[in-house]
């Protein structure tokens, strides 16, 4: 079958691979009929994260249909319409049973790893370092799911891949980012980064009864995908954030901040930008923590940070004091999919929301290296790219 | 909606600025790499005698230059910087010309052509590199709300969502007035 294959920095190729076949009894394969690039697949494909491996399959938001179950699965038959979450969980440990899906204690089969790098182990993802697992991506013609009887979302026919692919990943991401801040109708919620995460953020502050929602970016095409979505936009490149946000908030600050950026914060004209490059190209400091330092400074006291972006490893210069004396409450982790995903289709099916708003290409599985380039540039008006191998 | 099946050529790939961008890139490291390693040879070529410490300083300087264009999303500014260095570069080579000899005046003379052409290709560059940024933003998604009706229509549709108690605030942290409002703690005597 033909795949999206890491090679190194900025080097994904589309290569021929052997077809994946069924491992375990849980296992299912399935014919992809669309899959999606995210915005921390470009950690990879700028090598942020540690633990790729030349070869490596990318992509973690997927959906297809049912070709091949293992004997042990119950659950899906040969022809099921079904998404794929990101995070892969077998459904029965600890975690799991809380509905914390996204830190399974079993489906990481390099645990090893894991527990010595955070402590213990989160959960094996799709396409996304050997860290969570080296498990193959779903940026390919077909994917192997581990543990597909419970890591599966069915889904109805007659609705097009276009709304229903990003339950996969950056719709319940979004959610769980906005949900997690538990809005009230006094509240309002700032989100840095107009990205796909950061845009499902938005609607579902807004769809969750946010006073007002306030979105940070500078790139106008994603200002104005904000603008659309109900939000009120800070473009950081031509006004300071603290001071716009504390003008929309009586002075007060936002009561709840939204971070959907993650370690490759692109802050222009700030001292710790300066700061945080110069560290990284070192090697002293692998994340960049801009929007982090800049939430804790302006969030109003009490209030709540929720950090939807991703970080791989270790920050500078948190403003620790600020923080605890705040008395913030932060909110983190990788979204728990399918503790959201029943609702958020449901609501999908009724027509409240319709996620496929964010897609500006669509485009086929040779075209998917050249892409990820202009995904990571912002060139050509792109936000989110799908891809129907 | 605008869906494109490929990326506009020039703008999705590497348009022409980025090209050349990158060119003025390894042409940096290179002149960079040959003024610090043999800063005599460099002067002799260019009839600047007794000037080798600068000319090695210049090559520190063009690395540097150099690598940030080549590992930088965003050349743009570099590139600027590069301008920079020639009018330097340029100051460098007149002020030389007060001294030399004839054959060291014909030296500095082409390469401050050659330096003058060099620049050119430098302006060319940023302002292609502005060009490609202004296509950049000629995007407008003010029609991808994402909602059936008007954002404002749908603030707080998802209302019948119950956040689920693990994610909720503490009591003593939700807004003044929302009837959550924290009771004060009570000595065990009374």
């Amino acid at each position: 079958m033909r795949a999206l294959v890491w090679h190194g920095t900025a080097d994904i190729r589309c290569e021929s691979v052997p077809d994946p076949e069924i491992e375990d009894g849980r296992d299912a394969i399935i014919k992809v009929t669309s899959c999606a690039i995210c915005g921390s697949d470009l950690h990879l494909y700028d090598h942020f994260m540690p633990g790729m491996k030349s070869g490596d399959i990318m992509g973690h938001e997927t959906m297809g249909e049912v070709v091949e179950v293992g004997r042990d699965n119950s659950k899906l038959k040969v022809g099921d319409r079904v998404v794929i979450p990101f995070t892969i969980f077998c459904g029965d440990c600890e975690q799991c049973r809380r509905g914390y899906y996204s830190v399974c204690e079993r489906s990481n089969r390099n645990k090893d790893i894991a527990d010595k790098v955070f402590g213990h182990t989160t959960a094996g993802l799709f396409g996304y370092t050997h860290l969570t697992g080296g498990y193959a991506g779903g940026q390919a013609e077909y994917l192997r799911v581990p543990f597909a009887d419970t890591t599966h979302i069915k889904v109805p026919e007659g609705i097009s891949d276009e709304k229903l692919l990003f339950l996969s990943d950056i719709f319940p991401t979004g959610w769980q980012a906005a949900v997690q801040c538990d809005i009230e109708t006094t509240d309002t919620v700032a989100i840095w980064g107009c990205g796909p995460v950061g845009q499902m953020a938005i609607r579902s502050a807004v769809l969750l009864g946010a006073k007002q929602v306030v979105a940070i970016d500078r790139v106008p095409e994603r200002l104005s995908m904000a603008r659309a979505g109900g939000a009120i936009t800070i473009d950081f490149s031509q006004e300071s954030v603290v001071e716009r946000l504390n003008e929309l908030t009586g002075g007060k600050g936002p009561e709840k901040c939204i971070d959907a950026v993650g370690l490759e914060a692109h802050a222009t004209g700030s001292i710790d930008a300066v700061y945080d490059r110069a560290k990284q190209a070192m090697l002293l400091e692998t994340d960049r923590p801009h929007v982090l330092r800049e939430m804790i400074y302006v969030c109003r006291p009490a209030g709540v940070l929720s950090v939807a972006g991703v970080y791989g490893g270790l920050v500078d210069k948190i403003p620790m004091g600020a923080l605890m004396n705040k008395s913030l409450s932060v909110r983190t982790g990788q979204t728990h999919v399918n503790r959201w995903t029943d609702d958020l289709l449901r609501r999908i099916e009724e027509g409240q929301i319709d996620p496929s708003f964010v897609i500006t290409h669509t485009v086929g599985l040779e075209d998917g290296p050249e892409m990820y380039k202009t995904f990571r540039d912002k060139q050509d008006g792109c936000i989110k790219v799908v891809i129907k191998p | 909606m605008r869906i494109a099946t490929r990326p506009a050529r020039g703008r999705g790939a590497h348009s022409s600025s980025e090209r050349l961008a990158k060119g003025l890139g390894y042409f940096s490291l290179a002149l960079g790499l040959a003024e610090a390693i043999a800063p005599g040879a460099v002067c002799r070529g260019l009839g600047l005698r007794g000037r080798e410490d600068l000319v090695r300083a210049y090559g520190a300087r063009e690395i540097a230059t150099g690598m940030a264009i080549l590992a930088s999303h965003d050349p743009a500014p570099w590139i600027w910087g590069r301008i920079g260095g020639d009018a330097i570069d340029l100051a460098t080579l007149a002020s030389a010309m007060r001294d030399a000899d004839e054959e060291e005046r014909r030296s500095l003379s082409l390469a401050m052509v050659a330096v003058a052409g060099i620049a050119a290709l430098d302006v060319a560059c940023a302002w292609g590199l502005a060009g490609d940024k202004a296509i950049r933003s000629g995007f407008d998604y003010g029609d991808r709300r994402g909602f059936p009706r008007t954002p404002g229509a749908m603030r707080g549709a998802a209302r019948d969502f119950r956040v689920p108690d693990d994610m909720r605030m503490p009591k003593a942290l939700r807004p003044y007035g929302s009837g959550d409002e924290p009771t004060r703690a009570r000595p065990s005597y009374m």
